[in-house]
């Protein structure tokens, strides 16, 4: 352990470097932060740019959809160490909210965005009262499991179009100056950043609270918790109700703005992926897991050129990735002041999940 | 819903639903086996599953046959199964060495948490699908026609096709030396012993690296025979093939109780079964949303499965 504290660690140094800092320079880094977040789209630089997509289109799907997903996914697996496997029914759930009423009803986008997050939320609940008794692996297999239902149940369901999914879904209404078209991916970006921004605020505002406490015993050790009287099942509900609401959220967005879609966007992969952004990045830090998202999403795009084996390259660079830095490229920071007799749980890899 | 189709050819689908149940069952003794020694999901498993079923084509094209071809008979047919057979298995049981070597060793010895090695083996199986999807460009292969494929008798308005019954007797056999490898040989008492407590074992003297190399290696084997099985019966394969089946045997090691080896046979030609039932019943479309509903319910009633997690009592 020792040595491990002398070692040079950028992420400590600019962890210390923040907390150091006067409110001022706090409040304005942030909003640097922010407003090169906004700012983005009209970045035009070689290097991050992508060459055989657009660009603009990029940072909303995949990049900024991943890094919301993931920021939700975070909630149940990150922090309250809840494996999750179908995390893309929530998606789904959203985003078929928003394809059934926006074609069959006169409500527009906002009057559907929070039935469309009302909904997924509705599904964390049913799935997760029963389930969240499970441990560990079974737990994966069965969310695994809803993940499939739900696009199957979708396929198979001939009233929401089966196979062939929806179409003609209904565009945003237009706000302040901002235009929501097919051809102008921006607003639909700065409307996804907006949320993510609101999402990283009431997951650090949770995480600093009780159900922030009541998730880190969760994951550490749940026999423990419930002894110490955290009521476990409540809590692990909640955790995997608000990451349901978060990827409803990204759900009703995304529908909105790619105008069709299909259940087989909606298959595994997906939810593996977030999986693996949130794990990449570095599990239960939620810059390690926006870096993360960013960096998954962002890279098959980047080396499109690469065309045929770009997919290939990804598998690889994720396998080279995890064995170099197993604890993700931005873990989370260690607990600087222990207890000396404390080594073993913080050796024995805490926020594993049992 | 046609339940009536049910009730007329009950023992045929039966019987069908065993040959299927045979091939999870083989599948996911592999899953079991390394859950039981590491406790991970070895999400690669299936791709180990089909590199077996390529094996399997690439050995027919050794042995000279085509798909136009009538198939063979006598010993010549009994030759190009077995080197058939023999090459899925060996393919196989060197891609699990091969990942376990990649995905897993270095993040072990490092005592990396479990979802970093789940990622770093997620990372292996969609590498190894990527590579194979641009080897056969996305399309799937045909499988010759090796033996002629004839009823053999009838059993209660059931026809018992002959490739069905090796399967199931062949998977037998596979299951029942796996079953005397755990519980007799050196290595499985040491994969035993392993699974029960990691530190004790290799204060024991038991060498852990060796013991789950062989873990990973007979786990290869069942399934590169499962492969072999599944070509042989359904006579084509394509890089998407591990997926499907590897759902339904990790949910069929899952639904016996992962870590058990008993689990995972039984577990698996329950699913087989189920599978053909409501397939008939409800239409194929829906077979994996009743068997995951199924699985659901007995995890609520029984959490660990119905056998209960331990491989330590492995008795088949």
């Amino acid at each position: 352990m020792a040595d491990k504290k002398h070692k040079f660690n950028l992420r400590d140094h600019a962890a210390d470097f923040w907390d150091a800092s006067p409110r001022w320079r706090k409040v304005s880094l942030s909003f640097l932060f922010i407003a090169i977040c906004y700012a983005l789209p009209f970045l035009n630089n070689p290097l991050i740019n992508t060459p055989g997509s657009d660009f603009q289109s990029v940072l909303f799907y995949p990049v900024g959809m991943y890094v919301l997903m993931a920021i939700g996914l975070n909630i149940v697996v990150g922090k309250s160490g809840l494996l999750d496997l179908g995390y893309v029914a929530f998606f789904a759930i959203g985003a078929y909210t928003m394809a059934i009423l926006g074609t069959k009803t006169s409500l527009n986008f906002w009057e559907i965005l929070p039935i469309g997050m009302g909904f997924a939320m509705l599904a964390g609940v049913l799935l997760g009262t029963p389930t969240l008794r499970l441990r560990g692996d079974y737990l994966a297999i069965v969310t695994l499991g809803f993940g499939e239902i739900v696009r199957i149940v979708a396929v198979n369901t001939d009233a929401i179009g089966g196979p062939r999914g929806i179409a003609g879904i209904p565009t945003p209404p237009d706000i302040f100056n901002a235009k929501f078209t097919i051809l102008d991916p921006k607003p639909y970006y700065w409307l996804l950043l907006t949320f993510t921004l609101l999402m990283i605020w009431v997951v650090r505002r949770m995480a600093a609270r009780r159900p922030g406490r009541a998730w880190d015993a969760i994951r550490q050790d749940d026999d423990v918790a419930q002894l110490m009287g955290v009521n476990t099942l409540k809590y692990k509900v909640w955790a995997f109700v608000l990451g349901a609401a978060v990827a409803g959220v990204g759900g009703v967005i995304y529908a909105s703005q790619i105008l069709s879609i299909v259940p087989d966007q909606f298959n595994l992969n997906v939810s593996i992926l977030i999986l693996a952004c949130v794990v990449f990045g570095g599990i239960g830090n939620v810059w390690g897991v926006i870096l993360g998202a960013a960096l998954l999403a962002f890279t098959p795009e980047r080396i499109r050129f690469l065309s045929q084996p770009r997919i290939l390259v990804f598998g690889v660079a994720l396998v080279v990735m995890m064995n170099l830095r197993p604890d993700g490229v931005l873990p989370k920071k260690k607990r600087e002041h222990f207890d000396p007799d404390w080594h073993t749980i913080e050796e024995s890899g805490e926020g594993e999940i049992k | 819903m046609d339940f009536a189709l049910l009730r007329d050819a009950f023992w045929g689908l039966t019987f069908d639903g065993l040959a299927l149940g045979a091939i999870y069952a083989l599948i996911s003794l592999g899953y079991t086996l390394v859950y039981g020694v590491l406790r991970l999901i070895n999400f690669a498993h299936s791709e180990v599953f089909m590199i077996g079923t390529f094996a399997s084509l690439v050995a027919s094209g050794i042995m000279g046959v085509k798909v136009e071809d009538d198939p063979r008979t006598g010993w010549k047919m009994v030759l190009t199964l077995l080197v058939c057979l023999l090459f899925s298995m060996a393919a196989s049981a060197i891609t699990a060495v091969l990942v376990e070597i990649v995905a897993y060793r270095r993040l072990r010895q490092r005592g990396a948490t479990k979802l970093a090695t789940l990622i770093s083996a997620i990372g292996v199986s969609i590498s190894l699908v990527e590579l194979f999807r641009i080897i056969t460009d996305s399309l799937p292969r045909e499988f010759p026609r090796i033996m002629d494929k004839t009823f053999l008798f009838s059993y209660a308005g059931a026809d018992i096709r002959n490739d069905k019954v090796i399967v199931i007797v062949a998977a037998g056999v596979m299951m029942f030396a796996l079953e005397r490898f755990i519980s007799k040989s050196r290595y499985g008492k040491g994969i035993r012993a392993v699974s029960m407590d990691e530190t004790t074992a290799t204060l024991m003297g038991v060498n852990i690296n060796r013991v789950i190399t062989v873990t990973f290696l007979a786990g290869g084997l069942m399934a590169g025979a499962a492969a072999f099985f599944y070509i042989l019966t359904y006579e084509n394969t394509s890089f998407k093939v591990g997926f499907f089946l590897g759902i339904s045997a990790f949910t069929a090691a899952v639904l016996g109780g992962i870590g058990n080896l008993k689990g995972a046979l039984f577990g698996g030609f329950m699913l087989g079964i189920l599978e053909t039932y409501t397939s008939a019943v409800f239409g194929t479309a829906w077979k994996a949303v009743i068997s995951f509903s199924i699985l659901v319910l007995v995890l609520l009633i029984k959490p660990t499965g119905l056998f209960g997690e331990s491989i330590q009592q492995a008795r088949v």
